[in-house]
């Protein structure tokens, strides 16, 4: 943290003077997408606590988040979810010294966003074998 | 755990703070939601807008139940970490930055306990 107006000193370079890399990209929707997942589990603890309520208040909920506009919220949440966790992995590999190479790096992005969209449906095939 | 020396400690000199065990506790979160993150896929996902009768035998099920106990519990920790940096990265004015850092903690430990017990009632009504 600077200490505020008194801090004159200038900021290292920031998202406005670089480049866009497919690393720095991806690596700000994974903060994204996490800031994002925080509504995802405030509706999912809402529809758990509805559930543990009553049959009816239940239903209510449930109908919520199978509305329309539930379910793009559900699904946008899940892609998220998925993103998020790709995201994840790839930052602890980065953390255990690994990836580095510009090509490695690079092909990690590649497979977050496809992998995201590839999981998501997956999953949604899943959900709708189980149902 | 401290990753400072002891002379760094008696001169007070370098991080003044907590980062490193806060950097190394996001850690040991994020490895741990690995398999719990696929576990409340596996549990959650095909639940949604199922009949209630279905989510309650869901939880019934202990397995089940302590997979999602312990995904929220960690998730929610995760979360309040995650939000508590992207704050101290984005909000410099002090009033507003202890405000919302005590909103985020608030939030997130509600919602995270409030999830616990949603998931505990239904795996122990009978």
């Amino acid at each position: 943290m600077t200490n505020g107006p008194t801090d004159t000193r200038p900021l290292s370079p920031h998202l406005t003077i670089y480049r866009p890399q497919m690393s720095s990209m991806t690596s700000i929707f994974v903060r994204v997408t996490g800031v994002a997942l925080t509504l995802g589990f405030v509706l999912i603890v809402w529809w758990l606590l509805a559930a543990s309520s009553s049959p009816a208040y239940f239903d209510k909920v449930n109908g919520c988040l199978t509305s329309w506009f539930g379910i793009l919220v559900m699904v946008g949440s899940l892609w998220a979810l998925w993103y998020h966790f790709l995201g994840g992995v790839r930052h602890l590999i980065w953390d255990m010294g690994y990836g580095f190479e510009i090509k490695t790096a690079d092909m990690m992005g590649y497979i977050m966003i496809g992998g995201s969209f590839l999981m998501t449906a997956l999953t949604l095939v899943m959900i709708g074998l189980c149902s | 755990m401290s990753f400072k020396t002891d002379k760094g400690r008696v001169i007070g000199l370098g991080s003044a703070k907590t980062g490193a065990q806060h950097w190394l506790s996001e850690r040991v979160k994020a490895v741990a939601l690995i398999p719990l993150t696929l576990a409340f896929i596996c549990i959650i996902a095909p639940l949604i807008g199922a009949e209630h009768s279905k989510v309650v035998a869901k939880f019934q099920n202990p397995i089940n139940a302590i997979l999602i106990i312990l995904f929220l519990y960690v998730t929610f920790k995760h979360l309040a970490d995650g939000l508590q940096v992207v704050i101290e990265d984005y909000v410099h004015s002090k009033p507003a930055f202890i405000t919302l850092i005590l909103l985020t903690k608030f939030i997130c430990y509600g919602f995270g306990f409030a999830g616990i017990f949603a998931v505990a009632k239904l795996a122990f009504s009978a």
